[in-house]
């Protein structure tokens, strides 16, 4: 493996003036010839309806894609807990810099310093946009916005819609991206797939598209592609993404010559509902917010089988406030996650499996009332019960950890553009903002600058300074990926094996779990590599599709996915196995502290891996790195105690 | 437990339909019933028969995509709680489930328990929407909004757009559906400019669609799995006949995507 160095094109000067010098340098697009480009923009998530929305607004034509049949369902929605915004409206000390300073911190120094202040310096903006599209945020009697503190930080940033802010936020730019659709500037393609990208002449000018209900596959041409599709979870089959969230995006655009970054870098929260049979489908997230006011704690005797509200207050282990007394029931989530899961591998988890801890309002019950436990989390109560069939009011939930977004994704520079002019890559789908571990209610934030704010200015300039021939879809380079995608369909088609792919997903899916999950070694993803490439080949020969490609077949929908989730997961395990520190939310058993705490490695690992694919049939992937350079918030052991 | 489950199999709006019956056996009670129906589709798959057609995706009663009607009630009859989210527990052994699609005219089947809801999102284009172009908002803070006002627009809000209302509906109205969007939005100050407009252009858009009148069954208050109260409806007609009162000198705008009136540039 040969290590080119990349350059992320970060404007000069100092942090705070980044952003401005690079929209000042930026070239800009006449109103009048802004209707003469067209873009094409797939998903339809925060990143995607709000950057499809503000696209429109400007005058340019916008086609979007979902494979949904509304733009509201994106998995965006399901986000519960609230969205960071630097606005220091409690007074408390927060200011662009300290959320800056607490994101570059949290994500463990593997994160861009440019970006995630840009990021901290957006958000401001995200919130007075989305309350100015009526977005109903939680208030105070005043009528003020209210705000909550999320893990990982100290001061009280976090806005929020009850449960469902995501949802909320979601429904915003959803609004927006309605009126642009009545409006005409832009054409959603619902029940859509994108199935691969086209590449013409060394630039993004188009993609190819599976109708879901006739099977049709057709050519879009643009003068640029954003992918703006979500994380892979998933790829560990049991996680607390929705069942469609899936990688063929980003993995095709990788295929077609997009580097992709850390891929091993997937965040595990540490508030989810324990599994409770092996036929569960997925893991539902209880929010990060519950931290606020639940404790944490298991039984100190392993043995103790007593129903928790039985076992008396000087029997208890309230593990994060021991450990961390500053941060407590808040540390961030990788180390609240890890936590958890150190107890339980040791024997002291509770409820039916051993794998699960207590997460108690006892306490908070008791100080604020009911009824304001009630206003503030009802909802998360009412989905814990119907799961659980348990009343979290009178006895503890039990939560564990569960695999949740991705940080790793697609290589971007500054102006969120991939390795291949005109591709650009936002939210989730890239790597940017987040480095090795995510703090909470900072994805909602991320969706929504890339979108907003980001890719509307960055977009643009590309097509102000870059001509770029007409083309339709004719072009023999649309052909050719049209070939390629009907003869894949077809060969999925064709297997005519005996098992289904969800079945596949579910045996991959743990593999890649227990060894190359929380905690792994270099053995254990060497195991998982090999398990891999076996089951990966009896996919091709062994799986089952029914019916045909022309018509509403989610079976094979399914199989395309988990055809890529394997590809996915091969690189995944790579990269963890190059990158023999521990990280964030990733611990390699070799690195670790004298007190069991995740040891980076600054000296041989400060960068961000991005992979460039070098063909099939076994051709390992070419490493290229970006050096992180940490000006700003200096490099040292993250410390929550 | 085992279940005789007989679903409505359609392969496409075009074809004809028919029930089929199929038999599940060993569900375990903490399963959700679309876990059950993996269970079946895993089975048929094995037996050579096309899986059961079925919308879900975030399963956790989010998302809205899941939906179909179970003995004849939307979301299966758990209050407030979606199909997704609806637990075996809730079933007993031995049950006949009879399972079959949203039926409404502006909800054509497109294969299996799938309907197509497009119509609901030509309801918001006509109007659901407050104009704030990105980028021109002023501080979060200068929009003051009553506490009871923001309170009441997040549980209009909380519609998950799933139609179980509609399915629910003698009519197939879509009265609950568009009175939430219309209770969020005009409950705001944000949203008082576009306030009459909306009304009269959601309203329109209703009648548009296909779908039916509300004659005051409440069946879809019943079914909502976000349980959105039927007076948002009562919400709807006031914000009507103020909009029919205060535009009655004005002809009624008609948007279409020939007018673009929202373009920006």
């Amino acid at each position: 493996m040969e290590a080119t160095t990349l350059d992320a094109k970060i404007p000069s000067g100092p942090i705070e003036r980044k952003w401005d010098t690079c929209r000042f340098e930026m070239k800009l697009v006449n109103p009048a010839n802004r209707r003469k480009h067209s873009i094409i923009v797939v998903g339809s998530g925060l990143a995607g309806a709000a950057g499809a929305a503000s696209l429109g607004q400007q005058g340019y034509h916008v086609d979007c894609f979902s494979y949904h049949d509304t733009p509201r369902r994106a998995h965006s929605i399901a986000a519960q807990g609230g969205i960071n915004a630097a606005k220091n409206y409690r007074n408390d000390g927060d200011s662009i810099y300290r959320l800056f300073y607490d994101t570059v911190k949290g994500g463990d120094f593997r994160s861009r310093e440019a970006n995630v202040y840009r990021l901290a310096q957006l958000s401001v903006n995200i919130i007075d946009q989305c309350v100015a599209q009526g977005v109903p945020f939680a208030r105070e009697y005043g009528g003020l916005l209210d705000t909550r503190s999320f893990g990982g930080v100290q001061v009280s940033r976090t806005f929020y819609a009850r449960g469902q802010t995501g949802q909320q936020l979601l429904l915003g730019a959803y609004q927006a991206l309605e009126e642009q659709i009545a409006a005409g500037s832009v054409q959603m393609h619902a029940r859509s797939e994108m199935l691969d990208v086209v590449v013409v002449d060394g630039k993004a000018r188009g993609i190819v598209t599976r109708d879901l209900v006739t099977g049709a596959i057709e050519c879009h041409v643009a003068d640029v592609v954003v992918l703006a599709t979500g994380g892979y979870s998933n790829v560990f089959n049991l996680s607390t993404n929705a069942k469609a969230s899936n990688c063929t995006a980003i993995w095709r655009a990788y295929r077609r010559g997009a580097y992709f970054a850390n891929p091993c870098f997937t965040q595990i929260h540490p508030t989810c509902i324990p599994l409770t049979s092996e036929h569960q489908s997925k893991l539902t997230l209880m929010s990060e917010s519950l931290r606020n006011d639940g404790r944490v704690w298991v039984p100190k005797r392993k043995d103790d089988r007593r129903p928790p509200n039985e076992i008396p207050e000087d029997e208890r282990d309230y593990y994060l406030e021991r450990r961390y007394p500053s941060f407590g029931n808040l540390v961030p989530r990788d180390i609240a996650s890890r936590a958890a899961k150190e107890i339980c591998d040791e024997g002291g988890g509770v409820g039916p499996s051993g794998q699960g801890v207590y997460l108690d309002f006892r306490d908070a019950i008791q100080r604020m009332g009911p009824e304001a436990v009630r206003e503030k989390y009802g909802n998360l109560f009412e989905i814990y019960e119907k799961i659980t069939g348990e009343d979290a009011y009178r006895v503890p939930m039990r939560i564990y950890p569960a695999p949740h977004y991705t940080m790793g994704g697609l290589w971007v520079d500054y102006h969120l553009m991939s390795n291949v002019p005109g591709l650009f890559v936002a939210g989730e789908a890239n790597f940017s903002d987040h480095g090795a571990n995510r703090l909470g209610a900072s994805a909602l934030m991320q969706g929504l600058a890339d979108g907003y704010f980001i890719i509307p200015a960055t977009v643009p300039s590309y097509l102000a300074s870059n001509p770029l021939p007409a083309l339709d879809a004719s072009h023999p380079a649309f052909q050719s990926v049209r070939d390629d995608v009907d003869q894949r369909v077809a060969r999925l088609l064709g297997i005519n094996g005996t098992r289904s792919a969800d079945s596949y997903l579910r045996q991959l899916g743990k593999i890649v779990w227990d060894d190359c999950g929380m905690t792994r070694s270099e053995a254990s993803i060497r195991h998982a590599l090999g398990e891999i490439t076996k089951l990966h080949e009896e996919f091709w020969r062994d799986l089952r599709v029914l019916g045909t490609g022309e018509e509403l077949n989610q079976s094979l929908e399914k199989a395309g996915r988990v055809a890529d989730f394997f590809e996915l997961a091969e690189l995944l395990c790579m990269d963890a196995l190059h990158r023999r520190e521990s990280c964030g939310g990733h611990f390699r058993t070799e690195s670790q502290t004298s007190e069991g705490e995740a040891l980076r490695d600054d000296a041989h690992f400060s960068y961000c891996a991005a992979w460039e694919y070098k063909g099939g049939d076994g051709a390992a992937p070419a490493l290229h790195k970006e050096p992180l350079v940490f000006e700003y918030v200096h490099l040292a052991q993250r410390s929550y105690k | 437990m085992n279940l005789h489950l007989r679903i409505w199999r359609q392969l496409k709006s075009t074809a004809p339909g028919e029930f089929r019956d199929y038999q599940v056996k060993n569900i375990a009670p903490d399963l959700s019933f679309l876990e059950m129906l993996d269970a079946l589709n895993e089975d048929l798959s094995a037996q050579g028969e096309p899986p059961v057609a079925f919308e879900h995706d975030c399963r956790e009663g989010i998302c809205g995509s899941c939906g179909f009607l179970i003995n004849g009630v939307a979301h299966g009859g758990q209050r407030g709680t979606t199909v997704c989210q609806l637990s075996m527990r809730f079933f007993k052994d031995g049950d006949r489930l009879i399972l079959e699609p949203w039926r409404a005219a502006a909800f054509p089947v497109i294969r299996d328990l799938v309907v197509d809801r497009s119509a609901f999102d030509r309801i918001v284009q006509a109007g659901g929407f407050i104009s704030a172009p990105t980028g021109s908002a002023p501080d979060a803070n200068a929009i003051l909004v009553p506490k009871e006002a923001a309170d009441t627009s997040f549980d209009a809000a909380a519609c998950i757009g799933c139609g179980a209302c509609v399915a629910a509906c003698p009519n197939a109205a879509a009265m609950l559906f568009t009175a939430a969007k219309l209770t969020h939005l005009n409950q705001l100050p944000q949203g008082q400019p576009q306030r009459d407009h909306r009304s009269l252009s959601m309203v329109a858009a209703m009648s548009r669609e296909g779908f039916g009148s509300c004659t005051n069954h409440g069946e879809c208050e019943a079914v909502c799995p976000k349980e959105i109260p039927l007076e948002f409806i009562g919400d709807m007609n006031r914000d009507l006949i103020r909009a029919s009162w205060r535009r009655r000198r004005e002809p009624l705008p008609v948007p279409s995507a020939e007018s673009p009136s929202n373009r920006g540039s």
